[in-house]
């Protein structure tokens, strides 16, 4: 009896598991992304994920003649998902940072965006006046110090919403400690309560935020401060990959490069973002 | 299995438990107060009262506490009307919209178990109590609630350890209790299954402390029911 | 504004009825593998093995101490190195996926089956000793008393227990969300986000949710009055 049940359950289990991967030859990749950071990665209403990276992941898997499939997956869980096997390749705006590069590989970057700050219209954090309109963080120099200090006067006392694990969390922590910074699942969520004024500004990718400012609910929303570049706020966005699969990443260097050279990026970019974010 | 992470994990994530115990000890107490008063007016014979709660209990108990925080706390955040008022002082912190949304959860459920405690009191009590001539009120104070509320530990104890075990998704609107800190440790060390078995941990340790207070209370309650020494 | 909840091209109607019959699949499954899981436990519970008394005791308190989202969380990361594990233990090497519906009804099945057990274990024990001693005295085998006797009165003891524990099934597969399997608060949540209309699609939500535990809480009643169809009201 008790066998009986045993080998029930055994059986239960093994038929409740769904695919089993064969040997990796890399004619099939699941490529995640989180459909919700726009104009990057978004979700439409009939539940497809949809943007800039769907397109290119479909664009790169052809040159890497490989079947590919785009699967969602909530950003916090983004690299332990992948650590975990559940697909093989993240395609969802993530920069290349030290940080993440201790635990896993990326191929690329395929495009570059700078990280800016958006606010409400009414607010006074419109009227500080910055002389810089770009800071590299990789670079010493004096400007953008100066926009720096001159940001951390201006949110004194004042709520900063970022997305959790990400470059601009990061940023806060390193060059702003002293603001309060409120932590979302999603930019769109910061978005939200920036609408009801539970932050008074929200930090994200400046495509990102320029996405949430040209919504319905954003009319009231403007960009401001200097775009932030390079430093704690990585080298560009690339395809997260587990650090074991080398011949992927070979694979995915080749085919971004060739899609960098035959326009593909710049093509694509300029159709989601309205401007060219490929790196030349 | 990174046994180090782990165990540094440790302090940091206890520092989430005031919250944690802010959030259930706050939703249970005002909880009390709405199920009480729920309970009372189902039972009050008035039409109307009676409808408005069953309606209050219905949708509270008949959805998830997630989609109720949402809709507290991105939801209500959406109109005008509500960020002009008074309310929005404390609609504006993630920490009232979770105390609000478990408050009127718990307090749903909460005033079932008084509901149906009140209910089982015996009505020769009741009757003996009348016959006695205490009023209303004062057989409502001394003869009804006492033996309901007995009668309800058990049932009540299970509901606050569901609160220990609800206050967790405060979490998901910014609130750094002790789910929230795992979830920001993750978001640094990447090690899901480390940092969520300490939380874990942490948590049955509470529920573990909540169930042997409410036995207390219990044992303290029923002393007629204890072998005489 | 209600052009969002439509079935055309812009709306969402459609992404939300198909979470609807998402959640109704997730549930139904995970109530099912909790009624095993529940039966299984209960039974080790009621047994004399020591072993199995404390296994089951360890099932539950941790299920039921732990959030639920904790343990979903832990399934969703660590379930299929756990699948894994007992692959390798037979000979297999290979890697073993387990998909986000498979983990979701494994792991609101373990949360459900917590709760069975109990139930179960209570409505076993509702059982009047003196019939089954009676049954045993009729000749019935083991197995025909289970059959007979034990298994159609603990269905109907554990009739309006069970019921409290769907309703929790029902509610819990909300959490699962963040397995990103599209179920009714995943399409509403997505839905929030991206067109910053959160007071709509979780009101909605709601409403769906509603409809949900009406209509089982209607079925479970009508179970309920089948059930007890040959007994008389006290």
């Amino acid at each position: 009896m008790k066998k009986i049940v045993a080998a029930l359950a055994l059986g239960a289990i093994v038929a409740s598991v769904g695919g089993m991967a064969e040997a990796k030859d890399w004619k099939k990749i699941r490529i995640a992304t989180e459909g919700a950071y726009a104009p990057w990665n978004a979700t439409d209403p009939s539940g497809k994920l949809v943007g800039f990276e769907p397109d290119l992941a479909m664009a790169l898997c052809k040159k890497m003649n490989a079947e590919c499939e785009i699967v969602a997956q909530d950003w916090d869980g983004m690299i332990p998902a992948l650590q975990q096997g559940k697909y093989d390749a993240i395609m969802a705006a993530m920069s290349i940072t030290d940080e993440r590069e201790k635990v896993i590989t990326f191929a690329g970057p395929y495009g570059s965006e700078p990280s800016m700050f958006g606010t409400m219209k009414s607010s006074p954090l419109t009227k500080v006046a910055f002389e810089a309109e770009r800071v590299d963080l990789s670079k010493d120099d004096p400007a953008g110090k100066a926009a720096i200090e001159k940001l951390g006067e201006a949110l004194k006392g004042k709520t900063v919403g970022v997305q959790t694990s990400t470059i601009q969390a990061n940023f806060m922590e390193k060059y702003l400690p002293k603001v309060a910074v409120r932590t979302y699942d999603k930019l769109d969520n910061a978005g939200i309560d920036l609408a009801a004024g539970r932050v008074d500004a929200i930090f994200g990718d400046r495509s990102a935020v320029s996405a949430i400012v040209k919504s319905d609910s954003g009319k009231d929303m403007t960009l401001f401060a200097p775009g932030f570049t390079r430093g704690v706020l990585g080298k560009g966005v690339g395809v997260g990959l587990r650090k074991a699969d080398a011949d992927l990443k070979e694979l995915f260097n080749k085919a971004i490069a060739e899609a960098n050279t035959d326009g593909t990026i710049t093509k694509l970019s300029t159709q989601h973002f309205g401007y060219d974010i490929s790196i030349k | 299995m990174n046994w180090e992470l782990m165990w540094d994990s440790v302090p940091t994530l206890l520092g989430g438990i005031p919250v944690t115990l802010e959030l259930v000890g706050l939703a249970l107490l005002f909880g009390a107060a709405v199920a009480f008063a729920a309970a009372l007016l189902r039972l009050s014979g008035n039409p109307v009262a009676e409808r408005l709660m069953a309606a209050y209990v219905f949708v509270f108990r008949g959805t998830p506490l997630l989609v109720q925080i949402f809709l507290i706390y991105y939801g209500l955040g959406q109109f005008e009307a509500v960020r002009g008022s008074f309310l929005w002082t404390f609609l504006r912190e993630p920490f009232w919209c979770a105390i609000l949304a478990l408050t009127l959860n718990t307090g749903a459920y909460t005033s079932e178990i008084l509901r149906g405690a009140i209910l089982s009191v015996p009505q020769g009590q009741i009757e003996a109590a009348r016959a006695c001539g205490m009023s209303r009120t004062l057989l409502f104070r001394r003869i009804v609630l006492p033996i309901a509320i007995r009668q309800m530990l058990p049932a009540y104890g299970n509901e606050v350890i569901l609160m220990v075990k609800a206050s967790s998704l405060a979490s998901t609107i910014t609130l750094l209790e002790i789910t929230g800190i795992a979830r920001k440790i993750i978001a640094q060390t990447f090690a899901v299954f480390e940092i969520f078995i300490v939380a874990g941990s942490i948590y049955l340790l509470l529920n573990f402390l909540a169930s042997r207070l409410i036995r207390y209370a219990e044992w303290r309650m029923t002393p007629y029911l204890r072998a005489r020494g | 504004m209600f052009e969002l909840l439509s079935f055309g091209p812009n709306g969402w109607g459609g992404q939300l009825l198909g979470g609807a019959a998402m959640t109704v699949a997730v549930s139904l499954s995970s109530f099912a593998l909790g009624l095993v899981f529940g039966s299984l436990g209960a039974s080790a519970k009621l047994s004399r093995n020591v072993v199995l008394n404390g296994l089951a005791e360890v099932y539950t308190t941790i299920v039921r101490g732990v959030p639920e989202l904790l343990v979903i969380y832990l399934l969703f990361f660590g379930g299929g190195g756990i699948v894994m594990a007992i692959g390798r233990v037979f000979g297999y090497e290979g890697y073993i996926e387990l998909n986000a519906f498979t983990v979701g009804v494994v792991s609101v099945g373990l949360i459900s089956g917590a709760y069975s057990t109990e139930v179960i274990r209570g409505a076993v024990q509702a059982v009047p000793h003196g019939q089954i001693e009676a049954a045993r005295a009729c000749g019935m085998s083991r197995w025909l008393i289970l059959r007979r006797i034990l298994v159609p009165q603990t269905m109907r003891y554990a009739l309006p227990g069970l019921g409290n524990v769907w309703q929790l099934t029902l509610k819990d597969t909300a959490l699962i969300s963040v397995t990103a399997l599209a179920e009714i608060m995943r399409v509403a949540h997505v839905a929030a986000g991206s067109t910053r209309q959160p007071f709509l699609f979780y009101t909605t939500a709601a409403a769906l949710y509603l409809v949900l535990t009406t209509v089982s809480t209607a079925a479970f009643e009508r179970a309920e009055r089948r059930a007890n169809r040959g007994v008389r009201r006290a």
